[in-house]
């Protein structure tokens, strides 16, 4: 059914809906980035959490733009380049506050709970329950 | 009553609400109720004798005329400062009086409540819809458009942002409202510390009216990029059509963070996440981080339309074009990027390192630069120009001299060693209404007086605009110069009561400001009524300024349709040159206008979204369950509503352009 009205507002060349061969290609490559994750924690892979949390994010944000690219048809070229500019600027302020976040919130963690203090914390509260036995 | 909240119960049918949660035991709100009941009652009944619901439900109520949505978000901004400033009022009353063992009249309960609430209120429910009213109204016709992209979605947008207002003033006679700052910090405002639905109130409030502001942002933006009169390129454009742009992608872009953020904490009050909380690896300096990524983009949403209001009376009353167009807008793009990467120096205090408070640190101060350029440009706009005196150029001048001294007391601020001696003082109180009270509301008054005779086709008072902008301008230095000064000794913000005498008499100079302020704004509405009803000897034409921008090509006030013809437009200041070319409309061969139609689609949907949110603060599930499937029931059958449009006749344009000619 949406299929049948879409074809009816394809009427401006400038942001089409891509062809199925598009579409397909974005369902597989979707597909593929959704199945290795869950693979990967599934299974259980033998490999650090560290990595693990990097693989799982790393393709997400794959995901992000294969979906963008061939659901949303996002080109250079669609809207007289607009939709690319703006994506553009969402992105830098995407980085911007994802980078930021990161950057402000662990800077704050080393300077409010610096390691080595955590380390004595954690032992004396293990002495103490070590005592209570 | 001292500060007990209502035992906690819960029922299938009324959910958590109880009948001691009215507040009948408080004298204040009491009074309150009674006068705002009253003054409610003489409204009805004057409508229903002067048969006025007719018109207000068809000309504005369902109205997505964008002129008409403009003029009743200003009204909102009104009406919501008179509940504000009330607030302030009652403050700047405790602080005055509260001191050296004295506990003043507000009960710290009361207290938290109203402070609260005017933080609220004025940046949502005042500054906000001031804003989107002045675009909403101005923009459209500076490009020479006949409405916005979306005109149901504005209205819906405004109807939205009513019904967050109205939430909000509901909780001031059934249950309280939040007691943790504007800002709502974890973990007070979790579910451990703010027990009662005062939290839930300010979340419910703010995402609907959010909703709104979202909306209405998508929507100008598409105005701005694809209902530009033919001819009209971006460089093109007024300055103030350029900063709202800006404005609504800055919009656009940190209102999610806003929504995401209120979100997360939602979750945490309702359904036991641990987000913010200090256990099970929750972290409150999230949220702070969170809503400071919203909270800095925030205040330029503000500031820069304001910016572009005052570009506009700059060069009309100078009668040059704005000096440095292109600097202008790249000005305002530079302070765009520049706005989301400043957030940190809202909390300096919070631990970050040297290295991290040095960066946010100097790129706040690096926000000065293209402000300060701003500035220059005003100042060389009226340089060697005929510059007039005007209501609209009082305030103008008033902006540049008190908004400069609030720039500055920020970038002493943004120092950080420095912020660590003023953070969370009275000092950081008077930096920020030095900048919103002397760039926001003044911008709003210069806007309403200088595009009055456009919306209503008369004058307004110079006498009592002159009285208000005094009034104003002088009460402001009185009530925050103090604030300063204490700040400096180090007397924080949000203090119910103090020992030391020796700060009263700055807290009694500063509530003579706030009484002097009230002056203004009561000459502000003394000003509204006289205008009205001298109006007869006020009429003026459709470009009473000789002004330089397309919106005043219209009649005042304008047709529905704006223009009666299609525009062609070649260059900057379009209006101006067509004056220089000797440009009148043609008087025949009108062709018959394509407009959209009102609906009451989206008052109806926002009624119920004040509904569910009412009923998600008191937890009533029933209701929410009801009114959410409601809204979304409508919505969906609003698509299926295919009447959406109509042409205006050919002998009705005829008869208005007629009209209109004759004045």
């Amino acid at each position: 059914m949406s299929a049948d009205t879409h074809t009816h507002h394809d009427d401006h060349a400038s942001h089409g809906h891509g062809t199925m061969g598009q579409l397909m290609i974005g369902f597989a490559l979707a597909a593929i980035l959704t199945i290795i994750p869950f693979y990967l924690v599934m299974a259980e892979v033998e490999m650090s959490r560290t990595a693990l949390v990097g693989i799982i994010m790393g393709l997400g944000a794959v995901q992000i733009i294969v979906h963008l690219v061939f659901f949303l048809h996002l080109s250079t070229k669609s809207e007289e380049g607009s939709t690319f500019m703006s994506t553009m600027l969402a992105v830098i302020i995407l980085v911007i506050v994802l980078a930021g976040s990161l950057w402000v919130m662990h800077n704050m963690n080393e300077n409010m709970m610096p390691e080595h203090e955590m380390d004595q914390m954690i032992e004396e509260m293990q002495s103490l329950q070590s005592q209570q036995g | 009553m001292a500060n007990a909240q209502p035992a906690e119960t819960f029922s299938p049918i009324f959910g958590r609400l109880t009948f001691e949660w009215i507040p009948i035991h408080e004298p204040i709100l009491v009074a309150t109720f009674a006068g705002v009941a009253l003054g409610g009652l003489a409204v009805l009944a004057l409508m229903t004798y002067f048969k006025l619901w007719g018109p207000l439900w068809r000309d504005w109520i369902v109205s997505v005329d964008h002129k008409k949505i403009g003029i009743m978000y200003m009204v909102l901004g009104f009406v919501m400062m008179i509940r504000g400033f009330a607030d302030a009022l009652m403050m700047r009353a405790q602080q005055a009086m509260a001191a050296g063992g004295s506990e003043g009249w507000l009960p710290p309960h009361h207290y938290d409540q109203v402070f609260t609430a005017h933080g609220v209120i004025m940046i949502f429910f005042v500054a906000m819809p001031f804003v989107t009213g002045i675009m909403n109204y101005v923009m459209p016709m500076q490009i020479g458009a006949r409405d916005v992209a979306f005109p149901f979605l504005n209205n819906f947008s405004f109807w939205m942002t009513v019904s967050g207002a109205l939430l909000v003033n509901i909780s001031l006679f059934i249950g309280e409202f939040a007691r943790v700052g504007w800002l709502a910090f974890p973990p007070l405002s979790g579910s451990s510390y703010s027990t009662g639905p005062g939290m839930d109130y300010y979340l419910w409030a703010l995402q609907i009216a959010g909703v709104g502001t979202t909306l209405s942002g998508i929507n100008l933006i598409a105005t701005v990029l694809k209902m530009r009169a033919p001819g009209m390129k971006l460089m093109d454009m007024p300055i103030f059509t350029w900063t709202a742009l800006i404005t609504n992608v800055l919009i656009v872009a940190a209102f999610p963070v806003l929504t995401a953020t209120l979100a997360l904490l939602t979750l945490d009050r309702y359904a036991d996440f641990h987000f913010f909380t200090n256990d099970f690896g929750g972290n409150a300096m999230m949220y702070i981080n969170l809503i400071w990524i919203w909270g800095h983009p925030e205040v330029y949403i503000l500031i820069i339309p304001c910016f572009g209001v005052f570009s506009e009376i700059v060069s009309t009353f100078s009668r040059k074009p704005i000096f440095g167009y292109k600097t202008m807008v790249w000005a305002t793009a530079c302070i765009m990027v520049l706005s989301f990467v400043v957030w940190l120096h809202h909390f300096f205090t919070m631990g970050s390192g040297a290295s991290v408070n040095t960066f946010f640190g100097i790129t706040t101060m690096i926000i000065a630069v293209p402000t300060g350029v701003k500035i220059f440009n005003w100042l060389f706009t009226m340089y060697k120009g005929s510059v007039r005196l005007e209501v609209p150029m009082l305030w103008t001048i008033g902006f540049l001299v008190t908004f400069t001294i609030g720039g500055m007391t920020g970038v002493l601020l943004a120092v950080p060693p420095v912020d660590f001696q003023l953070h969370n003082t009275l000092f950081l109180i008077a930096h920020f209404h030095n900048v919103i009270i002397g760039g926001v509301v003044f911008a709003v008054y210069a806007a309403v007086s200088y595009w009055w005779p456009k919306a209503f086709g008369f004058q307004m008072s110079d006498k009592w605009g002159k009285r208000s902008f005094w009034f104003w301008f002088i009460g402001f230095y009185v009530a925050f110069m103090p604030l300063y000064a204490l700040g400096l000794m180090g007397v924080t913000r949000r203090m119910n009561s103090y020992v030391d005498a020796g700060w009263q008499p700055y807290f009694i100079i500063a509530a003579c400001g706030a009484v002097l302020i009230l002056l203004g704004i009561a000459c502000t509405f003394m000003n509204f009524y006289v205008s009205i009803r001298d109006r007869k000897k006020n009429l003026v034409g459709g470009d009473p300024w000789d002004a330089r921008t397309l919106e005043w090509a219209t009649q005042s006030p304008p047709a529905p349709y704006n223009f009666p013809f299609d525009l062609e437009v070649k260059g900057r200041e379009a209006f101006w040159t067509m004056k220089q070319q000797g440009f009148k409309w043609p008087t025949e061969n009108y062709k018959p206008i394509h407009m959209p139609k009102g609906t009451a689609t989206g008052v109806v949907l926002s009624a119920i979204a004040m509904i569910f949110g009412f009923a998600m603060v008191w937890y009533i599930w029933w209701l929410a369950i009801l009114s959410f499937a409601a809204m979304v029931g409508i919505g969906i059958a609003h698509t299926f509503n295919y009447k959406r449009d109509y042409y205006i006749p050919v002998d009705e344009v005829a008869a208005t352009e007629a009209k209109g000619a004759a004045v």
